[in-house]
């Protein structure tokens, strides 16, 4: 039954509703005459009209075809899918955090301004910047933000500069808000150590560089230990060094970007402060940069006064400007200061300890079947090659396909690209010890499907409600839409 | 810690399997002189029960007791409790972008229908699987309007959402595009004479709003036309999408964007809420974020995928056809269970109520000596009202009485001193408009008189519905 649910247009049938109005308490008017023929739409053709517990139905099967964090482990790297903890939502729905408007007078909205406030400071402090802005709606435009920013800066010392260093191993996003903030993304190689190396960075620095945007911990779990000779490289030059804090899951509690000679950086509350992915959004991506760029952060920012009143202030002659509309996505923000007061210091620390001794754990007991990227000890997560397993034919994506058979979600398939047949696994600090073990003798009993009975990976999965789908026809004659 | 499944025996049994004595010598790769050598200076451990109690403190700093009359790009609707019901299961919330389809049709199946609502809703072809909000949504479609017509020039309706026009202002600062801002004629909408005079052959776009921010409905068919004959695109943003429902689709633009927090996403203080993009067949190529496509597994069954994903920044990189790499699918999916609730006939019925609620307001408030409606235009749920004296000693009077009586249009406009813009949905009570009225009548023009307390009190805001 579950497994034939239909689309939601398919149950409709005329009459039918799933919610009724309060009693109109006004008098009634006539659409027609007050819009007018030129503007009067009569009807929405082709909605549906189902009844409560239809849509009921309908939503809690097609929950059952998704799995999520709340279903097992999820190893995803790059995305930190930690646990999601769900005082986090009955606290983002509090009556007065969940209703109050944006254009709420200040003195009516102390509350909402107060946790804005709140979490700025502590995020602040977690990075050990000077100033922040929680206005970008996701990890991307926090980019773009820092990029603007690094332009606004420059421009205003009168000096023009058109490239951004991004490393190969960076995420995709990265060169793509280099684009949108107007510059011109310039590839860095890696080193043989997975690295960004000071040579070729010598020799792309140049006056035209305005700055580096690094991912630290990288995208291959590690430490780019060289941070400050690589900061200090860029910044003899003019520039300014950009870090994408996509990975800060390794670093809270232990070390702050703020000392590594990071200027602007972005937080992934979705990931690194827990709140949910919800499928793929919202997310929320604060800006944090020290000094010399705080006169740049997008406008308005949220100010406390001696007498602990919370004001918006307006008045930034540098700013940026707006990067959306209204205060960002403040309810992102409810849930990570919710997260960061369960823990506390020694809880966030802890945090950091168990995600990184998780990755290393896997990296341990995972070499021996599976050819590791880069050999070096991993921070949060752990990159291995399918150069193994590819001999035999099968690839880092039917080898995810097939951890669904076991109970698994996959890891991150084919990235970083510098990595061929990347598997990119990131335990975080929610998977025990206990989960751990299965999923570790899940990818051993894969590896050794691998070398007896490659058939059984490359059709993978066997399990799910749907087989494997065909993308190339998804792609090539686009279905968006449901059409009667 | 409650969150946190490893015992210290499991810790200490992991150190030793891979061959580590402490926990530090895991963090060896940072140099030492980088290691943070006391705790954080944040506030916590908390219970679970010290942070309900904390935010709740928080939350009673707040509006909810009040009535509002605030909208402009965010709107009060009555939230059936099923949304938040079906939205907190887990494997809802918890559940990573769709990459692995097999893993994650519900998600998948549940965007494809929110795009399907979207393009009947507009009136377009195709719709993507949500942007972060309307106002990146606009900016997008911008963005996207300059790839398909190779132009760089772009002109503004001033009736476009002000934080919307920053937002674009903000992406084509450095982009060497050409902005140009068209003035509203009396009526409240685009002056359309100004607007033909500003249109040329180097234009992209012309973004305009219906209803517009003063909540005038804007002649989409005449503008189409003129945009048309220039070979730019025509961007309409519709921040209240519940509108659609009685008004006439724009379905002559070539881009139709918005804000879905209307339908089922809270307020929240501005966030988070779900963008939307819809456009024509012929653009697909060109949409910004995701987007969901029907296919067949191996077997022949019906399901979804991510497609389309080439325009992508994962693959393109600096080529792609935007940064964005989310969508905000838990609010599309809010969007998408509460328009199938509604469906055509209760959506319909809503915003018929939206409209009998504002008219009545409009008519019992401008009825008021020394108030006027200044635009002549027809109006959703939302219109401008032109106080007599100073608008901001009568939203304070009505502060008193527990009502935040709408926007003062001078913090954007400022050509409009003493103009509110005013917002009544389904939530706002008929009581509620007469006891504005009430103080309304105290600053008219012939009767301006202090309000007692004692007269406001008396009838305090009930529970909204």
């Amino acid at each position: 039954m579950t497994r034939n649910e239909g689309l939601i247009f398919e149950r409709s049938s005329p009459g039918k509703t799933g919610m009724e109005l309060s009693a109109l308490d006004v008098p009634p008017v006539s659409a027609k005459e007050l819009l007018g023929e030129e503007f009067y739409r009569s009807e929405i053709q082709g909605f549906p009209e189902v009844s409560e517990l239809e849509v009921v139905r309908h939503f809690t099967r097609l929950s059952t075809w998704n799995y999520g964090i709340d279903t097992g482990l999820y190893p995803l790297g790059s995305c930190t899918m930690k646990y999601n903890p769900r005082v986090n939502e009955t606290v983002a729905a509090l009556e007065g955090l969940a209703t109050d408007h944006p254009y709420t007078p200040e003195s009516l909205a102390q509350g909402c301004l107060k946790v804005l406030a709140q979490t700025a400071r502590c995020l602040i402090e977690i990075t050990g910047m000077d100033a922040i802005s929680l206005q970008p709606a996701a990890g991307a435009q926090g980019e773009l933000t820092g990029l603007l920013m690094m332009r606004a800066y420059h421009k205003d010392r009168n000096e023009q500069r058109r490239y951004i260093l991004v490393p190969d191993s960076a995420h995709g996003t990265n060169p793509a808000s280099v684009t949108i903030a107007g510059y011109e993304a310039r590839n860095l190689k890696s080193n043989d150590r997975g690295c960004v190396g000071l040579e070729e960075l010598g020799r792309a620095m140049t006056e035209e560089v305005a700055g580096l945007m690094l991912t630290n911990p990288n995208t291959l779990g590690i430490f780019e230990d060289q941070i400050q000779e690589i900061a200090r490289r860029v910044h003899a030059k003019g520039g300014l060094v950009y870090m994408d804090g996509a990975n800060m899951n390794a670093l809270v509690g232990v070390a702050r970007p703020g000392e590594f000679g990071v200027d602007v950086m972005h937080l992934n509350l979705h990931k690194t402060f827990s709140t949910p992915h919800g499928g793929g959004g919202p997310g929320s991506g604060p800006v944090a940069v020290k000094k010399i760029l705080e006169p740049f952060l997008p406008a308005p920012i949220i100010e406390e006064d001696a007498e602990g009143f919370y004001r918006v202030n307006h008045d930034r002659p540098k700013s940026i400007g707006r990067v959306r509309a209204f205060y960002g996505n403040f309810g992102m923000a409810v849930r990570a200061l919710a997260y960061i007061l369960a823990y506390g210091p020694q809880g966030l620390r802890q945090v950091t300890e168990d995600a990184v001794l998780n990755a290393n754990y896997v990296l341990a007991k995972l070499r021996s079947a599976y050819e590791l990227a880069y050999d070096a000890p991993a921070m949060h997560e752990c990159v291995f090659s399918d150069r193994r397993q590819a001999q035999h034919g099968v690839r880092t994506g039917d080898i995810a396909k097939r951890l669904i058979d076991y109970g698994f979600h996959p890891y991150t398939v084919s990235f970083p690209l510098i990595v061929s047949g990347a598997m990119m696994i990131e335990p975080t600090e929610s998977a025990s010890k206990a989960e751990l073990d299965a999923f570790i003798d899940a990818m051993l009993s894969i590896a050794r499907e691998v070398e007896e009975d490659p058939q059984i990976v490359t059709s993978a999965p066997h399990t799910t409600r749907v087989t494997r789908l065909d993308e190339a026809t998804a792609a090539r004659k686009p279905v968006l839409r449901w059409k009667p | 810690m409650r969150y946190l499944p490893n015992s210290p025996g499991d810790r200490t049994r992991m150190l030793n399997e891979i061959g580590l004595k402490s926990i530090e010598e895991l963090f060896n790769q940072i140099p030492e002189e980088l290691r943070l050598k006391r705790p954080l200076q944040v506030p916590g451990p908390f219970s679970e029960q010290e942070i309900l109690e904390f935010f709740r403190e928080a939350a009673k700093e707040s509006s909810h007791e009040y009535v509002s009359l605030l909208g402009a790009g965010v709107y009060q609707h009555y939230r059936p409790v099923i949304i938040d019901v079906l939205l907190s299961r887990g494997e809802f919330l918890t559940a990573y972008t769709p990459y692995q389809a097999e893993l994650a049709q519900g998600t998948l199946q549940a965007l494809f229908e929110f795009q399907t609502l979207i393009t009947q809703l507009t009136g377009m072809e195709v719709a993507n699987a949500s942007l972060y909000d309307g106002s990146t949504a606009t900016n997008e479609a911008v963005l996207m309007a300059m790839r398909v017509t190779r132009r760089e020039r772009v002109v503004l309706a001033r009736t476009l959402h002000p934080e919307y026009r920053e937002v674009i202002r903000t992406y084509l600062q450095n982009l060497g595009v050409k902005q140009v801002e068209v003035p509203y004629a009396p009526s409240g909408q685009i002056d359309l004479a100004q607007l033909e005079s500003n249109l040329d052959h180097e234009t992209a776009a012309l973004v305009i709003q219906s209803p517009n921010f003063f909540g005038s409905i804007e002649r989409v068919r005449e503008i189409a036309a003129m945009t048309r004959k220039c070979g730019a695109l025509l961007i309409v943003a519709v921040p209240e999408p519940l509108s659609l429902a009685l008004v006439k689709e724009p379905s002559e633009a070539d881009i139709v964007c918005g804000e879905a927090q209307s339908f089922g996403v809270p307020v929240a203080f501005g966030g988070p809420f779900a963008g939307f993009l819809a456009t024509r067949e012929k653009f697909v190529r060109q949409i910004p974020g995701r987007l969901v496509g029907q296919t067949v597994d191996s077997e022949g069954r019906r399901g979804f995928v991510l497609t389309l994903v080439t325009r992508e920044q994962f693959i393109r990189r600096e080529k792609a056809t935007s940064n964005i790499c989310t969508s905000q699918s838990l609010c599309a999916l809010a969007a998408t269970i509460y328009l199938c609730l509604l469906g055509k006939q209760g959506l319909k019925r809503l915003a018929e109520h939206n409209l009998a609620k504002t008219h009545y307001a409009a008519k019992v408030l401008a009825s008021v000596a020394g108030f006027e409606i200044p635009f002549t235009a027809p109006y959703f749920n939302e219109f401008v009202i032109k106080t007599p004296d100073h608008a901001v000693d009568l939203l304070e009077t009505l502060r008193e009485g527990k009502i935040i009586g709408g926007l003062e249009l001078e913090r954007f406009y400022p050509e409009l001193k003493n103009h509110l813009l005013l917002c009544v949905t389904e939530v706002v009570r008929k009581a509620d408009i007469d006891r504005m009225a009430e103080v309304y009548r105290r600053f008219g023009s012939h009767s301006r008189t202090q309000v007692t307390e004692g007269e406001l009190q008396a009838a305090p805001a009930g529970e909204k519905d």
